[in-house]
Formats: structure tokens, sequence, C-alpha cells
């Protein structure tokens, strides 16, 4: 049995990475899985306003998650919401572990991820393009950050959602690690699982995540192969 | 410094209150505190003290679920309960606690949402549970998170006279029929840690909220914390989460 979209369980849909998409940023990368769509840039190192928001020992990080009126089906109403809220906290959490923040005591390091289209896993979809304009802005990194949803339906433990799936599923985990550290950096899980079928699945995800990870190294030496 | 003071003990193996590593604080649940609401609940984790109300009102259904009623929960962190916690519109932190205690519920369907339709359609009950914050002692979402299933437990649904609700009077209980208990598993040294007090709390960078329905599957999991968790050590967490959420169902596990 196949998925709605023809894919096998642990297939995920079609990938594409690109850099330098803001040239504004210190940094920025798109990523696309399927009709799932992120760009992502970063600014900073730079000053913190207001000044009272610094951190005498480490850099300040904040992220922006934002979801695009168009993206969706019906009109998203533009802005924040709780949804954002919470992603925009998770995210942080997420990229934070692999960010050498103490190099940068009273500075300020700024992501935004804006979801140009929505169709399932977005939150993973924005971290893979967040994770790769931090390093294309140069801020010192101990590892990427990886990211990938999986979960449960149609009674089958799959990775990669699309829309559909996620919406008449029956469960549905989004999860990032650096792949290097083996550190998992975000994990939230919806609907009904069996503990049995949360480690088959956070298996699924983690092979999901060295894959995305070697898509991410192999982007990011292409934009670097020339100036050897 | 009283920060570092609980990470030092916890990284020997010892707690400011002497309590074991996977040992609640004592736990103090009352229902039916607040006459108003249609159910409620009072929860106090040693010095950590929440409220949960319930109020019914009669709302539309979303288009995209026409024959069940709507669940919605909030959560406020009043600055009555913390030096920390600032008026104004809810923090990140509030509205991830309100939203991660909401998945629990939501998803073990513990509250049958089809039998709050009043009219196909056109009319149901919408569900609010309120969790107000009292006194911050750590470990605020456990406590919301037994308060909101608690209130849940006792909440009635009013009844209707001339398409308005007659409150005060109700016609039958809740429909609420599995008992989700949410845990968060900390992970300090080599060890892993419940029911932190706030010093404790405050030191712990790593952690895991887990809840857990009655048959032991899992409903909703929500990583927190600055530090990321080890690849393997999720499973034991998990296997700690199911251990010590029957303890806290034990105490809910009745109207």
């Amino acid at each position: 049995m196949k998925r709605i979209d023809g894919r096998s369980e642990e297939e995920m849909r079609e990938i594409e990475m690109k850099l330098d998409v803001v040239k504004r940023a210190n940094g920025s990368a798109s990523v696309r899985f399927g009709n799932t769509e992120a760009i992502a840039s970063v600014y900073g190192p730079k000053g913190v306003f207001p000044k009272f928001l610094q951190e005498d020992h480490k850099s300040v990080l904040k992220v922006r998650y934002n979801m695009a009126p168009f993206s969706v089906d019906d009109r998203k109403a533009p802005g924040h919401d709780r949804r954002s809220t919470e992603l925009s906290k998770v995210i942080r959490l997420a990229i934070e572990p692999a960010i050498f923040l103490e190099d940068f005591p009273r500075a300020g390091i700024y992501g935004f991820i804006e979801m140009l289209q929505s169709d399932g896993s977005t939150r993973v979809t924005g971290i893979n393009a967040l994770s790769m304009a931090l390093a294309t802005a140069g801020i010192p990194m101990r590892d990427l950050i990886t990211a990938c949803s999986v979960g449960k339906v149609d009674d089958k433990l799959v990775v990669d959602l699309n829309g559909e799936e996620d919406c008449n599923g029956q469960a549905d985990l989004a999860f990032a690690m650096l792949p290097n550290k083996n550190l998992v950096t975000l994990l939230q899980m919806d609907g009904i699982l069996t503990k049995e079928e949360i480690v088959k699945i956070l298996g699924y995800a983690r092979n999901s995540c060295k894959k995305i990870f070697e898509l991410q190294k192999q982007t990011l030496k292409e934009r670097y192969k020339g100036e050897e | 410094m009283e920060e570092k003071y609980a990470l030092e003990l916890m990284q020997k193996g010892k707690r400011i209150d002497e309590r074991e590593f996977d040992e609640f604080r004592k736990i103090e649940i009352k229902k039916n505190i607040i006459e108003k609401a249609e159910g409620s609940a009072s929860v106090k984790i040693g010095e950590t003290h929440v409220i949960a109300g319930v109020k019914l009102n009669i709302g539309t259904p979303f288009e995209d679920r026409p024959e069940e009623g709507v669940l919605i929960v909030n959560a406020e962190f009043t600055p009555l309960a913390s030096p920390d916690f600032e008026s104004g519109p809810p923090s990140e932190d509030a509205v991830e606690l309100a939203r991660v205690v909401d998945r629990g519920i939501r998803e073990s369907k513990c509250i049958k949402m089809e039998d709050l339709v009043i009219e196909p359609k056109e009319k149901v009950w919408s569900v609010f549970v309120d969790i107000h914050i009292i006194n911050h002692d750590g470990n605020l979402m456990n406590a919301a998170g037994l308060a909101a299933i608690a209130a849940l437990l006792n909440t009635k649904i009013p009844k209707i006279e001339d398409e308005k609700i007659v409150r005060g009077d109700y016609e039958k209980d809740l429909p609420v029929v599995h008992y989700p208990i949410n845990i968060t598993i900390c992970k300090v040294g080599k060890k892993y840690l419940i029911d932190p007090i706030l010093e404790e709390e405050n030191a712990i960078n790593s952690k895991l909220t887990i809840a857990v329905m009655e048959d032991d599957s899992i409903c909703a999991m929500q990583k927190q914390g600055s530090e990321g968790i080890v690849f393997e050590e999720l499973e034991d967490m998990i296997d700690l989460a199911i251990k010590k959420t029957k303890e806290l169902r034990k105490l809910i596990k009745c109207r």
C-alpha cells in the first residue's frame, strides 16, 4: 500500500535547497519539501535594543516564525498568533544548542522564518532553512540542525507528512537533531502512539535527518567551492 | 546563586528538599472550588498552586468539524504568582503551557466532542479551560495538566431553556472518557528527575513533557529547555513517564 501521494513509508518528498536568497541578510537560505517552502534569514551578531535585553556572557538569540497569509487554503490573518508564538519558541530552543552564543556577549543574533507555502511539516522545513542561513551568516556552530516530521497515517508509520497526511493522520511528530552530536533538540508529538511505535518512528526520524544533513552539507560545500 | 546550589546538589545526586529524584512533592487536589464555574479544580504541588476553571458557552462549530464541540485552553501567568510574571498579553511560556495542556486533552480524545452538539452544524458547546497560576514554585506544566483534567472530570453541562443557558442548573456530566496525564521528565547530570522546585527548574535545561493515557499509550510530547537530549535517552524518559503518571492518575481518577 502506497501513501496518498504514491510515496513509500520512509520516502521524503522532493527536496530543494538554495542559499543566499535574501541579499541584505548576513545569511539566508530557502528549503522546499514538496509544496512546503520556507525562506530563512539571519542578521547579526549585532547590537541589542533595548539595551536591557543584553546578556553579559552570551549573545541573545531571537527567532520569529511566520506564515504568509497566502501560504494556506483559507487566508491566514497576517501577524503573530498563539501557534506562531509557540513555534518561534520551540524553534529557538531547537537551534540554540548548535550555536556558540558565548562567543558574542552583549550581542544579538536574529533568525527569521517565513513560510511561503504550507503543505505539512512547516516547522521542520523552517528549521532546515534557518540552520543553513546561520551557517552562511558565518555564525560559529557546533553542528548543523536537521529536522523532519514523522507520523502515523492509515496505520502506517511514515516520514515527511504532507498537509493531507498531517490533517487526517493518527499522529505526527516534529523532530530536530544535531546529527553529529546525536542530540535531539526539537520533539513535539500529538496523536496517539504506543511506546513501541514511538521508538520505531524516532529511528525513522533519525535516518531521515541523516539524509537531510548530507543534502545540507552538499549545498553548503557547493557555495564555498570557488573560494579556495 | 540558588540555581548554582541546586545544580551542584543535583549533580551529587541530592535535592534541596531531600526528595528522591523520582519523588513528587505533596500533591493536593481540590475539586469544585468555584461555584460559578461549570467545573473547577485547585492543584497544589508543594508550594506550586494552579487553579483551572471550566466554562461552557454555546458556540458555533469549526467549519471542518461541524459535528463536534469546541475546546479552548488558555493559561494566564498573572503577576500575582511570581515576580517574573508581567501583566500584558500572554507570554511565550504561557502560550506554550496552554498549548501543551490543550494537546494532551485534545489528542487523547478524553472529551467526547461529538456529544457536545446542540444543533448539528449550527450550535455546539464550547468548552473553555482557563488555567490560572496562583503561585509559581516550579513544575507548572504538571500542575496545570492535573488541574485541567481534574476540572474537566467534575464539569457539568448546563440546562438550556428557550435557547438560553440556565446557569447553575445542570443537565448532565461532561462526557470525559479518558485520563491523559502529563509529566515533565528532566535530565540533570546522569540522572532523570521529576517535579523540580523553582531553583532546580531554573538550573535544568533539558526536559521532555510527555502526556500518557490510562493504557500507557502516549498522546503528546514536547521537548523543552535550551539543551538537546541524547537520542537514546528518549526511550528511558518515556518509560519513566509511563511509570510515574500511574501515581498521578490515582489522584484524579474519580468524579
